[in-house]
């Protein structure tokens, strides 16, 4: 049951990442990240040039079941957040990877993401 | 170890998120909650409620026990399958739970308890027996079946035709016995129309089975907590407790003063309660902008002071988020809610919030 694209990089609190190859990331959470929150019906994006620390909490994904922060994966400014997920949480389940994806941020230091393995295993320890 | 259903194997199968409920392992889940709360809205779906407890109240002092354990009044059941929501009290007015009640015979009513209070209720009531003529027996022997929405009754007659004359013929809130074990009744906590079917443990899968080849298809805890919340039901443990007097908690309504000589546990503490004055209630609240209303958050109502919201969720029918809160005694209509540090804006409105598929609010 495992979904966790190989060209990603992650990080241990259910992040992923993806180096856009121009000095941004793209930003969003995992496909075991919503399946375990389940339905979306709320998210709360960062503002465009706010700046974010490491593992600062800086956004919200709320399911029927639970609110969950989000946190930033590494340290930058944001350069888009995602409409159209504010108006569709549902994408997040439907497509976390792709039309789910959550903000986009300047990355100069990626060292602190772990790799899809490295994942893989945290998500094989949830159960 | 957790306890498992006569169903276990059924969800499983039908690929279940099973989580740890109250000491069950029980489906939250078959997929999407949105999906299968609407399910039950617009056609019919199912739940597995098997841990829920029955208990049977036999012998010829059951109705004068039950007038004195029961804050409502089982007298006035007259007509036999008729149901009555009720607490059960402790001396101080608090709620040890709330249960179902269904009359059948003078001396022999059926209650359905929770299941997380099951334990303590049954000790409760074997402790208040003594001096009633009274036997109370557990039917942990009994799976329960819950079936929902606006096509469930069909759904179930189809399924069941050797009972499709007596059950078309039986009103809301009524229950059809079919031989003591098997027994159904027009009742439910989801805000529509629909059945709960107890039956012996070991016919809970074949009845499964054949409401899913039907087109019932299964709903989990999860759908059935969003559903009783817009339908504006309380949740035990959650809504109100063995600390919060029915006063308190929305639940007015179940409590039964008029006959003035019947000394039900707890009613002197509602009376003193009542006396001193009611100092807060339960009422609906709706968020007028984006978010979600979770337990414990803060209510403030401006001129009253605070409450707290008791339970809460996003309204799958309505699209935006709902709750019950105890907040002060009063008449305001607005309040604010602390989410996360911000302050925003709710309308207080009486539940139910959606009642047959239909929204309640103005």
């Amino acid at each position: 049951m495992s979904n966790v694209p190989a060209e990603l990089k992650y990080t241990k609190s259910h992040e992923w990442v993806r180096d856009e190859g121009d000095g941004t990331v793209t930003v969003g959470i995992t496909h075991h990240a919503q399946e375990l929150l389940g339905d979306m019906v709320f998210i709360e994006l960062p503002e465009v040039e706010r700046e974010l620390a490491a593992e600062e909490e800086c956004a919200v994904v709320e399911s029927v079941k639970a609110a969950s922060d989000v946190y930033a994966p590494l340290a930058g400014v944001v350069t888009a957040a995602n409409d159209a997920v504010v108006d569709a949480p549902e994408l997040v389940n439907q497509d976390p990877y792709g039309d789910g994806w959550l903000w986009r941020m300047s990355a100069d230091d990626m060292s602190g993401l772990i790799d899809a393995e490295a994942y893989q295993a945290i998500v094989d320890a949830d159960g | 170890m957790l306890k498992r259903t006569p169903l276990f194997q059924s969800h499983v199968d039908a690929g279940a998120r099973m989580v740890d409920f109250g000491g069950w392992e029980m489906p939250v889940n078959y997929g999407s909650q949105i999906e299968e709360h609407h399910l039950v809205r617009r056609a019919a779906g199912m739940f597995d409620v098997s841990h829920m407890c029955v208990v049977d109240v036999n012998g010829s002092g059951t109705i004068p026990f039950l007038r004195r354990l029961l804050a409502n009044d089982v007298a006035r059941l007259t007509q036999s399958g008729k149901a009555l929501y009720s607490c059960m009290l402790n001396p101080e007015g608090g709620v040890i739970d709330d249960l179902i009640v269904y009359y059948m015979e003078p001396e022999w009513v059926r209650i359905v308890v929770n299941a997380g209070t099951a334990d303590k209720d049954i000790a409760w009531m074997q402790l208040q027996a003594e001096g009633f003529a009274v036997s109370i027996e557990p039917r942990r022997e009994l799976a329960m079946i819950a079936v929902q929405g606006p096509e469930a009754r069909a759904k179930v007659h189809a399924v069941l035709p050797e009972q499709a004359e007596a059950l078309t013929a039986l009103g809301r809130f009524y229950a059809h016995n079919v031989d003591g074990m098997t027994f159904i009744g027009r009742t439910g906590y989801t805000g529509e129309d629909g059945y709960e079917i107890m039956l012996p443990a070991h016919e809970a899968p074949g009845l499964w089975q054949r409401l899913l080849d039907a087109g019932v298809l299964p709903a989990g805890l999860g759908a059935r907590d969003t559903l009783r919340l817009e339908a504006g039901m309380n949740l035990y443990g959650q809504d109100m407790d063995e600390n919060t007097s029915p006063l308190i908690s929305g639940l007015a309504w179940t409590l039964w003063f008029k006959d003035a000589g019947r000394d039900f546990i707890g009613r002197a503490a509602l009376e003193a309660e009542q006396a001193t004055g009611v100092q807060q209630r339960l009422v609906g609240l709706v968020l007028e902008g984006k978010g979600v209303l979770r337990a414990h958050q803060r209510v403030v109502v401006e001129g009253a002071g605070e409450g707290e919201i008791t339970s809460g969720t996003f309204s799958p029918t309505l699209g935006v988020a709902i709750a019950l809160a105890r907040i002060p005694v009063g008449e305001a209509s607005h309040c604010q809610v602390d989410i996360r540090g911000k302050l925003l804006p709710a309308r207080i409105v009486a539940a139910p919030f959606v009642r047959d598929g239909q929204s309640c609010l103005a």
